[in-house]
């Protein structure tokens, strides 16, 4: 089951300049969120806050409280919360030099799990539901890099799924893929929310409008606006989302 | 400053064009009337005719807002102009189609002596004018306050109508020999009631464009 996330008052900062200011926002459990925002306004700063990836940048810091179902992720081991709190990034990123099957299975590994059954077990059910297993089942072996753009985006769908996470950190990660490979992918997150939280950071207003039951619109780091998606795209409450939505920004 | 300066110009044309549509049903109404109190079959006969301009006026305007909805992906109140001024297009011509039964109805009556000097039927018809009027400038100026008094000229408009099937009882109780006029005028006023309603129908369009929220002012 998918974990809700409290965020309060969320600051980050790389050296001197501050990314994200006093972010204040509940996620709920098994649901998609989608973050919008042009360029530079904190979007992905704030999904790798979530699973600390942002601490692992030299110079980079953040303060403020993450709540995972009512947990701060501050107290908790980082190794550990990124098996909880799982990414797929905007390009497909594969491991190359290994096997399909190997890319699934990475994770379990890292984590000490060696049975082979098991591992094919858990290999199968991730490349199920990232409704990728009939297509590779046949060549497990075969390179991960072997794979179409969004086989490959799949691919990491399936090996973050793997290590069962609760909440599926997403960053633009439809926008490399061909539109056949894109609806593929919006799919997939609607079935994943049944079991998973989902944030998904889009740069596509109809990928959102699509997919997320609640957006916020983000703007030089700060949440200008978060509600339902349906709000948010018919009737938004602030004229800043609306002129960003609408494309009359400035 | 905008960065969608061709959606923009595209917005522009298409409300003028329901612009457009709106005065030309406005007119048709007022010759549609014109053709009745003055018994004039020939101005029938250009309203029939003229009907066709209108409605391709009106599919012009619906290719128009599939288009841009196909081409521009508009979200917020870019969406609602585009699915208002799609909506009231359509009330636009449906109130054109009315002004052609009026005609019509000039036409059956020929040259038969009126029953009765009309009165109540030209206010209606004014009414519903200055409702079209009102209705147009609410649009052009997103101005949800006299949409809302727009809609309420409707109730003198129904007020106009229930008197009129009243009245025209009484003639066709007195004197069966009436029926056939004032069944056609009847019918008039029942198509001048329907447009009132259009209008309303138009209003709460204006509203919901301005405010991104419906609300039913057929009550």
């Amino acid at each position: 089951m998918g974990q809700s996330l409290t965020i309060r008052n969320l600051n980050a900062w790389y050296g001197d300049n501050q990314t994200l200011k006093g972010i204040n926002m509940e996620i709920p459990a098994n649901q998609v969120t989608a973050i919008i925002g042009p360029s530079g306004c904190g979007k992905s700063t704030f999904v790798r806050c979530i699973n600390r990836m942002h601490d692992t940048v030299p110079g980079a810091r953040a303060a403020g409280e993450i709540l995972l179902d009512g947990e701060n992720i501050y107290a908790k081991d980082p190794v550990e919360l990124r098996r909880t709190v799982g990414m797929v990034f905007q390009k497909p990123n594969p491991f190359p030099a290994m096997s399909i099957y190997d890319n699934v299975v990475a994770g379990l590994k890292l984590n000490g799990l060696r049975n082979k059954q098991k591992l094919r077990a858990a290999a199968e059910k991730s490349l199920r539901m990232a409704a990728l297993w009939d297509e590779v089942n046949e060549r497990l072996n075969y390179s991960g890099m072997s794979l179409s753009g969004g086989q490959q985006q799949r691919l990491c769908i399936a090996r973050a799924l793997a290590v069962e996470p609760s909440v599926l950190l997403m960053d633009e990660p439809a926008s490399a893929l061909d539109p056949i490979a894109t609806l593929r992918i919006e799919e997939l997150i609607l079935e994943l929310k049944k079991d998973y939280t989902i944030v998904i950071v889009t740069h596509n207003m109809q990928q959102a409008a699509r997919i997320a039951d609640s957006t916020a619109f983000f703007l030089n780091g700060e949440l200008i606006e978060h509600g339902p998606t349906s709000e948010i795209f018919m009737n938004p409450k602030e004229k800043r989302t609306e002129d960003y939505i609408t494309g009359r920004f400035g | 400053m905008t960065t969608r300066h061709e959606f923009d110009t595209a917005l522009e044309e298409l409300r003028s064009k329901i612009i457009q549509l709106g005065n030309m049903v406005e007119a048709r109404i007022g010759s549609a009337l014109d053709s009745l109190v003055r018994q004039d079959s020939d101005l029938a006969n250009e309203v029939v005719v003229g009907d066709l301009e209108l409605n391709d006026l009106q599919s012009e305007i619906e290719e128009k807002c599939v288009y841009l909805i196909a081409t521009q992906q508009p979200f917020a109140r870019d969406l609602r102009k585009i699915v208002t001024g799609f909506k009231i297009s359509i009330g636009l011509e449906r109130m054109g189609d009315l002004a052609v039964d009026v005609a019509k109805v000039t036409m059956r009556i020929g040259k038969t002596p009126l029953i009765k000097p009309l009165i109540d039927i030209p206010r209606m018809s004014e009414s519903v004018r200055h409702m079209i009027i009102d209705g147009l400038e609410a649009y052009v100026k997103e101005d949800e306050a006299m949409a809302r008094r727009m809609s309420k000229m409707d109730d003198q408009v129904d007020h106009l109508y229930n008197q009129i099937f009243r009245e025209l009882l009484v003639f066709m109780m007195e004197d069966p020999k009436t029926i056939t006029q004032a069944t056609y005028l009847l019918f008039t006023a029942r198509f001048f009631e329907r447009m009132g309603d259009y209008c309303t129908n138009i209003a709460e369009e204006i509203v919901y464009l301005v405010t991104g929220s419906r609300s039913d002012l057929n009550e």
